[in-house]
């Protein structure tokens, strides 16, 4: 559900390493880890419960070194970007943060994240590759340590699905067999719909076809939203809208959560998180959802894209980097932390050791008819397959919301709505000056 | 003027009190106006003129990014000149946006404030039972937040979940898709006459308890029937308050945000840019270019300016018109 953007506030150039950290690094050349006095960090996060995590550094290993993080509880996605970047504008934004991986280029470009490589280094191990790379941008700096991810997966309602005799679809192209199929058993219901209001399901979706949307050659940005692989999705789905097999209504609304709690729609491509979205819109049919793979673009294939997202960040505006960063290590390495982060904060940690334990040992309670839900997630989650950002992701998808809205609702064609979506992102990043190529 | 006053008594009357002398005692005078104006002028300078002059000084920036824009040093503040307003006189969405809210404004200025006036007028007749309790009720809906009133309709206009759409099945009555289209006007409009009439109902209301009583008898003496003395006696002399009304539901219209940002997420037939003010926020908090979204704050300030005061100059020219005729 996390969406995301984020913005291209303007920012002075200097970063600045202020007084204390500078102070610390000339005064205690003999052991860097400890800063000469107490310190303490501002966090802005979003996850719910985090100020529970907290407490167990500040009464942990935080206590030890002196270092006492305070949370500062935030609005999610895009609305913190823009408040992380107003606030450097300023030279004030918090010690930590919490940002998607999407955002990460935009707040980069910025100059709002601190380079942690030295700090951070030595937890690369823990972490999925492609997860990981997220956080480097490709380059040898490290800006983020990982916290959570949103592999995809599909959902679907078993009992239904039984009920109708539908087959778990592995492809894309069973899937919409098995639409068409439901459509002509049950005509009022749907096997889901094509929600244009989260940018991050198309972004999902179009990475598992083997999308690279944003990439970089010399000092030029190539973008490629409009290329072959998403170009296969957007037509995907727009057939299915525009033979009426599945619906076009947006998710997250009055109108889907009753859809979902009455099975008048009977499966929903999402990510790992689903269960928690479930749990609260559509609470009567706990028990009877199964979790699957997402379907396949071919059959020997077997990966995945990622929905949602996020990671921890060190901001340039921060006094004491060194310190911020073994936080964020421990926050999202440490078995204890992550094991809070699962229970009070409801994530799916990057963390690879921590997805099969502790919290994670048992299916989600939505589940419950699912016992493995947790092992299969950590498979699927090993298929994730890299994904690349770009510094203008708000733009895209603002473009996404407004394109395929009417797309959708039309019924027209999805590929135009492509189109236009490559061209407002390319505009825009021209229109700033950003190097872009062909 | 309480200062001209002030000045006269030193002049004219000479000096009650014991002065130091006359010439202080006229600088003093002098500077008097000044001081008291000085809290209003501060507050003022600090918290309107000064973030106005800040929104415009944006206005004429924007952000220019080097190469791939990453790292320290990629982006400069530079000056645009009137690029920024150039780009939003060519964003055909903003003038998509200013269009959609024009028809809205059609439908929701007259509604509303004939609606409002009606009421007002009912209420004002001898024959209404329960005024007070009436009155409360129309003017109730103006106190709910406009996002609580837009989220409330918005469950309403839902097929799914609405339980007007509930007894239209039940009936098997046409069930019109009130979030799309051409109905999405009036589905939008109609909040806004929800929470609006009210407000405007109490002040022509309040102005039509102002007018004396004599006036009417007088008129009933001549013979005017309850509908003549609403026609020809109570709206004339409430048009002040017409006016005024008139004036708050431009600026209103043109200021419409609440409602659709609201219900967009129902709904694929509202995008981002549905009303000017909503790309202005899209700009500011989505993409993040703040300049241009100043200019855009900028442009749309300036057309409430010449609107409102264009049709509240019009008004006054009208009305001296009748009362020189």
């Amino acid at each position: 559900m996390p969406h995301t953007k984020r913005r291209r506030l303007v920012t002075s150039a200097l970063a600045v390493a202020l007084g204390a950290t500078t102070l610390a690094a000339c005064g205690s050349g003999d052991d860097s880890k400890s800063e000469s006095g107490p310190v303490s960090l501002t966090y802005w996060t979003w996850t719910p419960g985090m100020d529970k995590v907290v407490d167990l550094w500040n009464k942990g290993p935080g206590k030890k070194d002196r270092i006492t993080v305070t949370v500062k509880k935030q609005a999610s996605g895009d609305t913190l970007v823009t408040k992380i970047l107003t606030a450097h504008k300023a030279k004030k934004a918090p010690d930590l943060v919490q940002a998607e991986y999407q955002a990460l280029p935009t707040l980069v470009s910025n100059d709002a994240l601190a380079d942690i490589s030295k700090e951070v280094g030595d937890v690369k191990g823990k972490f999925a590759d492609g997860v990981w790379q997220q956080t480097t941008l490709g380059t040898n700096a490290v800006y983020a340590v990982p916290q959570d991810i949103g592999p995809m997966m599909f959902y679907y309602r078993a009992d239904l699905f039984k009920k109708y005799g539908l087959k778990v679809p592995t492809t894309w192209q069973q899937f919409a067999e098995t639409a068409r199929a439901l459509k002509k058993q049950a005509p009022d219901k749907y096997l889901t719909t094509f929600s244009a209001n989260d940018s991050g399901l198309f972004a999902g979706l179009a990475q598992q076809a083997g999308a690279t949307w944003w990439t970089t050659s010399g000092d030029k940005w190539k973008v490629a939203i409009d290329d072959a692989a998403t170009r296969k999705v957007a037509t995907f789905w727009g057939g299915l809208v525009k033979d009426g097999v599945i619906d076009n209504q947006p998710m997250y609304q009055p109108a889907w959560n009753k859809a979902m709690n009455t099975g008048q729609e009977i499966g929903w491509v999402s990510a790992v998180w689903a269960p928690g979205t479930l749990t609260t819109a559509a609470p009567d049919t706990k028990g009877k959802w199964a979790m699957a793979p997402l379907p396949q673009w071919s059959e020997d294939q077997d990966v995945t894209g990622s929905w949602g997202g996020s990671s921890t960040a060190v901001t340039t505006d921060s006094a004491h980097k060194e310190a911020a960063a073994e936080f964020a290590a421990w926050l999202n390495t440490d078995h204890d932390a992550l094991n809070a982060l699962a229970t009070d904060g409801g994530i799916y940690p990057a963390s690879t050791s921590a997805q099969l334990s502790g919290a994670f040992s048992n299916p989600p309670a939505f589940f419950s008819n699912q016992p493995d839900f947790y092992t299969k997630a950590a498979g699927i989650a090993k298929t994730t397959v890299p994904s690349a950002w770009g510094p203008n992701v708000n733009v895209a998808y603002a473009s996404f919301n407004d394109a395929f809205g009417a797309a959708a609702k039309d019924k027209s064609d999805f590929g135009a709505a492509l189109k236009k979506m490559q061209d407002a992102t390319v505009a825009d990043m021209k229109k700033q000056g950003f190097g872009v190529s062909r | 003027m309480s200062t001209t006053t002030g000045r006269k008594s030193y002049g004219v009357k000479g000096a009650p009190y014991a002065h130091p002398s006359p010439a202080t005692a006229r600088k003093g005078a002098l500077r008097a106006p000044y001081f008291f104006l000085l809290p209003a002028s501060v507050l003022f300078a600090l918290f309107f003129a000064l973030p106005i002059g800040y929104a415009v000084f944006l206005s004429f920036r924007k952000v220019h990014v080097s190469g791939l824009g990453l790292g320290a040093g990629a982006r400069h503040e530079v000056w645009a000149g009137f690029e920024n307003y150039t780009d939003a006189f060519q964003d055909s969405e903003l003038l998509h946006g200013a269009l959609r809210v024009l028809g809205y404004g059609c439908i929701v200025v007259p509604v509303m404030l004939g609606l409002a006036l009606l009421f007002a007028l009912m209420l004002d007749s001898e024959r209404v039972r329960l005024a007070p309790v009436t009155r409360l009720a129309i003017f109730l809906p103006y106190a709910i937040p406009g996002v609580v009133a837009a989220l409330m309709w918005g469950f309403l206009y839902l097929p799914s979940v609405s339980p007007f759409y509930y007894v239209l099945q039940k009936l098997h009555m046409p069930q019109p898709n009130l979030l799309d289209g051409g109905p999405l006007y009036l589905a939008i409009s109609n909040i806004a006459v929800w929470g609006g009439t009210g407000f405007n109902m109490i002040v022509i209301y309040t102005s039509l308890r102002s007018i004396p009583v004599e006036v009417y008898e007088a008129a009933r003496l001549d013979g005017a029937t309850p509908l003549q003395i609403a026609l020809r006696i109570k709206i004339p002399m409430v048009a002040p308050s017409l006016v005024l009304t008139f004036f708050f539901s431009i600026i209103a219209t043109l200021q419409v945000f609440n409602e659709p940002t609201t219900l967009k997420p129902l709904t694929n037939s509202l995008n981002t840019s549905w009303s000017p003010l909503m790309k202005v926020y899209q700009d500011a908090f989505h993409r993040g270019d703040i300049y241009a979204a100043a200019a855009e704050a900028t442009l749309i300030a300036l057309a409430t300016l010449v609107l409102s005061f264009g049709f509240l100059r019009a008004a006054n020219r009208r009305t001296k018109q009748e009362a020189a005729g």
